[in-house]
């Protein structure tokens, strides 16, 4: 029997082998939830990131005067009565000169080179016109909207295939939108009007923007921020400093540690039932979009503020009290100063949380479909009362569209709302690492 | 609204009045010479701004509940009322004060009311939210018997009426999706844990632990996206119609795996803790008798750290039944008691949500049943979450 100590038996090969292998799981473990979170992020990016660019039409667009203004006094009232459809012959037939000037023969019919251009294209030209009537009688050129299709031909999303089975283009007018591409007259250019347009119609994606969306989120922002910080601190002071050990006070810190793990969705039920149906303020507004996410994003902000109360040293209190300060002036001149920093990033972090939250703004009706950007104060509907969207709420609407081009947009609007997100995150361990003090 | 502007302005406007009518005025009772004060003017001051602003605030809250309960309207009687005890309270600082005056205590003391009235909000909410469910689940159960909806097994509403409401198909959906998530998650983020925690150097340590925090920052409808876009198409298209399974891009498949991916960071970073709370003689103890380091992690380490484990699981689980925007996108409308993870099943969140948007009835057992869906996931949570908290608590006591 050999019993050397070099050379090693079987039992413990064995035993060196499990060693390996449970390293090698933990090692596995590491790297599935790295690679979701690369394949999560590819996902979106490579889905969303055509989003920013559109494709556009330089147009030279005859504003006859006969079509346009046939009393030709220029009257806003007499011009407003042609609608988009009356303009929407004239970009068409400015397309068709477009084409005839860069040489460019088709057999499609009129009515689908008109199709070429976007339906959002007819009411920019017109809202234009509108604001200057003096460019009537004019050509003026313009940059407008290409259809949907076309702008999915040049990233990609449609191909001569598809399009051969698509009622809505045909392989035809990809071609000739590639010989426009070619001529310069089409081109696909950065997006501002994205972050700017608001929301539109199933039929238009190309013209669907985040105007709306943005300034209702941000709405619900201030909301939260000038509710939940206060109270949030407010409360974290007294069960911090003041409250004695009691039932009562056991019975708020279980509160608070429960209501930070109810399922969002109750919260829109709560926002539903009592801001809603009870208190009767507006449906969609970002007045109880706020309130509900303050109510979400409190029990974060207690508790970070908490911590960061605890952290303060003892001796600081010892200090101001031994020079004749109160106990609340001990806790607002000298406490509260030096826990600042931690309050500001666990507050940052909960309006990050609160940014990204959907499923309660799904129940207090902020899916509606809003065209109007909402003004932050009317004598009607009170401050913060106007029918809005948010962010991820604009995300959710665009999932539920068939229009393929829609999931771009809502990948896009994810970016957007990721970049706000990893802003507000950077800033927050910045402010962290610069003014946390260690004692 | 309108009616409360006037007082809003004549409270606010009586606030500034009063801080510099009470700074002169205790300057004057001074006689110049502040030294005689036992507080400061401006600890004066702060007291009458609060005498004057804290009631009138008070009565506004009170009033509005009272005008919303008895559906009256609001009358220049409760302006008068208001803007009376603003007058009222600043009158009466005013009148108070005198060189032996404590202004400081008494403002101190406003500030304590304000303090624990913003510390009853978290009990407030959690009152609105039990309130605002049992009044309309009560409705419900008064047009549908709760018989029906506790144990029937057909989900079918109509908004015409005659609808089945049963949960249990709801409830297979949510525990069905749940069961795969954790599947997922808890193996995956408990061996994540251990290895960051025993294995990992610091630099292998400094890169995956943001990595896996920043899961946990994602929102939960950049999950859903997710699911509906990228897993869903890749799992009908290699797995569940080669196999024969089905044609459905939203599955219990999908939901589940993309909920798991959301937890991993939840479980790990729960059990990371947990597992850094063992004391590290246990681990030497172990190590000294000569066991290698996955012995003692397995038979010393995680045995000691299973309540606390437990206790994380247990919050994940709460999380994955209450978890909304992943199951809306994910995993389907269909109400459906079926074994197969690769066909649409319905959850109860996705139901709430769908029978409280668009146009809705507050008076139809097909909208009311949202409410009663609701309280049942509340007590769900609420129950895995309290327990959760128990085991965990009781846990930390052991090796304090």
């Amino acid at each position: 029997m050999k019993t050397s100590l070099l050379a090693a038996d079987a039992r413990t090969k064995k035993r060196n082998a499990a060693e390996a292998r449970f390293k090698a799981y933990g090692f596995a473990a590491i790297i599935v939830a790295m690679l979701a979170l690369l394949i999560l992020l590819t996902s979106v990016l490579g889905n969303g990131m055509s989003s920013f660019r559109q494709t556009y039409i330089a147009l030279d667009v005859a504003l006859p005067e006969e079509k346009l203004d046939k009393s030709g006094v220029r009257d806003l009232s007499v011009m407003s009565k042609v609608t988009t459809i009356g303009y929407a012959p004239i970009l068409r037939n400015a397309l068709l000169d477009a084409l005839a000037a860069q040489g460019i023969e088709t057999e499609l019919s009129n009515k689908d080179i008109g199709n070429m251009i976007s339906k959002e294209a007819a009411a920019t030209v017109r809202n234009k016109v509108l604001a200057n009537p003096d460019l009537v009688g004019q050509t003026v050129s313009f940059d407008v909207l290409a259809s949907g299709r076309i702008d999915g031909y040049f990233k990609g999303r449609v191909t001569m295939e598809s399009a051969a089975l698509d009622g809505n283009t045909s392989p035809e007018a990809l071609m000739i939108a590639q010989a426009l591409a070619d001529a310069g007259v089409m081109e696909t250019k950065f997006n501002w009007n994205f972050f700017i347009w608001p929301d539109a119609s199933d039929q238009r994606p190309e013209a669907a923007g985040l105007g709306v969306a943005i300034l209702g989120s941000l709405y619900m922002m201030i909301v939260v921020l000038v509710l939940a910080l206060p109270i949030g601190v407010a409360s974290s002071i007294y069960l911090e400093e003041f409250a004695p050990k009691n039932r009562w006070t056991d019975l708020i810190e279980v509160n608070i540690s429960n209501l930070a793990a109810v399922p969002s969705i109750v919260y829109g039920i709560l926002g539903l039932a009592i801001f809603i149906n009870f208190m009767e303020f507006n449906q969609s507004s970002p007045l109880v979009g706020g309130l509900v996410l303050t109510l979400m994003t409190l029990p974060t902000i207690i508790i970070s503020t908490r911590a960061a109360l605890k952290s303060v040293p003892p001796s600081i209190r010892d200090a101001a009290l031994g020079v004749g300060a109160s106990k609340m002036q001990s806790v607002f001149h000298h406490v509260l100063p030096l826990a600042a920093p931690g309050i500001l990033t666990g507050t940052i972090i909960g309006l990050a949380q609160a940014l990204g939250e959907t499923a309660p703004l799904l129940l207090i009706g902020m899916v509606a479909f809003v065209r109007e950007y909402p003004a932050a104060y009317t004598p009607e509907s009170g401050l913060f009362g106007e029918a809005s969207t948010a962010l991820p709420v604009q995300v959710f609407n665009w999932t539920q569209r068939s229009d393929p081009a829609f999931v771009e947009r809502a990948s896009g609007a994810i970016i957007t709302l990721l970049v706000f997100l990893l802003i507000m995150n950077a800033v927050a361990i910045y402010l962290r690492r610069r003014f946390e003090r260690r004692w | 609204m309108q009616s409360l502007t006037l007082p809003f302005i004549a409270i606010a406007g009586l606030a500034v009045l009063g801080y510099f009518l009470a700074k002169s005025r205790a300057l004057q009772v001074s006689g110049g010479d502040i030294r005689k004060l036992v507080s400061l003017p401006s600890q004066h001051a702060l007291n009458a701004v609060l005498a004057t602003i804290v009631p009138a605030l008070a009565a506004i809250f009170l009033i509005s509940l009272y005008v919303r309960l008895t559906d009256g309207a609001g009358s220049w009687f409760f302006q008068f009322v208001v803007i009376g005890l603003a007058v009222t309270g600043l009158a009466l600082s005013l009148i108070g004060i005198k060189t032996e005056t404590r202004a400081r205590t008494f403002a101190e003391r406003w500030i304590l009311g304000l303090l624990i009235f913003a510390s009853t909000i978290a009990i407030l909410t959690t009152i609105g939210i039990v309130f605002s469910m049992l009044f309309e689940t009560f409705n419900f159960f008064g047009q549908y018997d709760w018989r029906d909806f506790f144990f029937s097994t057909d989900w079918s509403p109509n908004f015409r009426g005659n609808s089945d409401l049963g949960i249990i198909p709801l409830l297979w959906g949510t525990l069905y999706i749940s069961f795969i998530a954790l599947a997922f998650a808890v193996p995956v983020g408990l061996f994540a844990a251990i290895y960051l925690s025993e294995y990992a150097g610091p630099r292998m340590r400094s890169v995956a632990k943001p990595a896996i925090e920043v899961l946990a920052g994602i929102p939960t409808i950049v999950y859903g996206l997710f699911a509906l876009i990228t897993v869903g198409p890749f799992l009908r298209d290699y797995f569940a119609a080669p196999m024969g399974f089905g044609q459905s891009a939203s599955s219990v498949m999908t939901a589940g795996l993309v909920m798991g991916v959301m937890l991993i960071p939840f479980v790990s970073s729960l059990s990371d803790d947990i597992i850094n709370a063992v004391p590290q003689a246990m681990r030497d103890g172990s190590l000294g008798l000569g066991a290698t380091k996955s012995e003692t992690i397995r038979q010393v380490v995680v045995p000691a750290a299973l309540p606390g484990i437990v206790g994380a699981v247990l919050l994940a689980a709460s999380r994955a039944i209450g978890e909304t925007m992943i199951v809306v996108l994910g995993a389907g409308a269909a109400a459906r008691l079926s074994l197969n993870p690769f066909e649409a099943m319905t959850t109860v969140t996705v139901k709430i949500v769908s029978q409280l948007t668009g146009d809705t009835d507050f008076a139809s057992p097909e909208t009311l049943v949202a409410f009663a869906l609701g309280l049942t996931l509340f007590v769900i949570t609420l129950g895995l979450n309290v327990l959760a908290l128990y085991i965990v608590r009781k846990y930390r006591e052991q090796y304090e």
